[in-house]
């Protein structure tokens, strides 16, 4: 536990290292600093309850790896739905938030754009990182529980910074 | 199951936590909003940020989803029993790994930061920082992963589809407001950069 636990803590450094080159953007738009622990807080969600459940489904032994795999395919399916409900949810919110505390300047269309490209983008992403890495753990003999929910919130975090800015890099 | 039919079930089982777990998100981003004062007057720290709240989501995710096995395969009862070795050790053990990452994570950023020649502050400053943050939201992470898992296991609800949102929720909330309280502390006890 205590490696993975400190190889992670690396990757997120990266991740700060990344949001760190922002720093000018995130204070002059304060909206997307609101938008910052949300986005990559869903991300990591939608990731980890994909990962929870693989996990719990092959300690019970009904996993099996393959593409016609129902509860493969049904849970994968089900985490792109969530990410298209929550992530509009998620840039209103921020908007809305951040208007009340009277610093929004950016308008409300291009808030809640921004949070839904992020966030179907991560949620496909999230869903390769959880299939590698759930497999990678079968394969290898570890315990998912110790290994996969760390590596895809983790992964989901930085993928979540990363892909946040660049959408918002392209928008902007 | 077909996949349609596991789809729904994963659906309506993940909305409402995951619902929940973004009005956290959203009112840690105003917490995070709030605290452009203390991120310019302590540099470094907005770096530090992510792996801060990735810590809390490891540690207590990790100490949830451990819970939630062990319920499911009958080696821990749910009810919260500090006798039992094995709930209390898993507690002990996440505070400690919580503990050492958020210190490791201050000393990495501090050490980067100072190889690119950017403007970071003391190493004690940001450790000390690390270190108050991770034993607040540690304390308040585990109470809160233990209640969830065996209540929510208790009222027949799945603790897995629960922990991952109730922590990252939490941890962020708790991980921000007890930052912003830890930074507050140690710029007053004067380990300002």
């Amino acid at each position: 536990m205590l490696p993975v636990l400190l190889v992670l803590t690396m990757v997120e450094v990266g991740s700060g290292l990344v949001l760190g080159t922002f720093e000018a953007s995130l204070y002059r738009y304060p909206t997307l600093l609101v938008l910052v622990p949300v986005t990559i807080g869903t991300a990591g969600n939608l990731g980890s309850i994909l990962a929870s459940r693989l996990s719990t489904a092959f300690h019970l032994g009904t996993l099996s790896f393959s593409p016609t795999d129902e509860a493969l395919a049904g849970n994968a399916v089900a985490t792109v739905a969530l990410a298209v409900t929550l992530f509009p949810v998620v840039g209103a919110g921020a908007w809305a938030l951040r208007s009340l505390l009277g610093g929004a300047q950016l308008a409300i269309t291009t808030v809640v754009w921004i949070s839904l490209v992020s966030g179907v983008v991560l949620a496909v992403l999230a869903v390769a990182v959880t299939l590698v890495a759930t497999y990678g753990a079968y394969r290898y003999g570890l315990d998912p529980d110790d290994v996969v929910i760390p590596v895809v919130t983790n992964t989901c975090d930085v993928l979540g910074v990363v892909v946040l800015l660049a959408v918002v890099e392209l928008t902007l | 199951m077909s996949v349609l039919a596991v789809a729904r079930e994963a659906y309506e089982a993940a909305l409402p936590p995951l619902g929940a777990s973004l009005v956290g998100g959203l009112l840690a981003g105003v917490v995070l909003g709030g605290m452009q004062a203390e991120l310019r007057a302590v540099p470094g720290l907005l770096v530090l940020v992510p792996a801060l709240l990735a810590t809390r989501g490891n540690v207590y995710g990790s100490l949830g989803a451990r819970l939630s096995t062990e319920l499911h395969q009958g080696l821990v009862e749910p009810r919260v029993d500090l006798g039992n070795r094995r709930l209390r050790g898993a507690m002990a053990a996440a505070l400690a790994n919580g503990l050492l990452a958020s210190a490791v994570a201050a000393v990495a950023v501090f050490l980067i930061l100072t190889v690119f020649g950017d403007d970071v502050a003391r190493v004690t400053t940001l450790v000390a920082i690390s270190l108050v943050a991770g034993l607040l939201s540690g304390v308040a992470l585990t109470a809160v992963v233990v209640v969830v898992v065996f209540v929510g296991y208790r009222r027949g609800r799945d603790p897995d589809t629960l922990v991952g949102p109730v922590v990252t929720t939490t941890g962020d909330v708790f991980g921000l407001a007890f930052l912003l309280l830890a930074v507050r502390l140690v710029l007053a006890a004067g380990g300002g950069a």
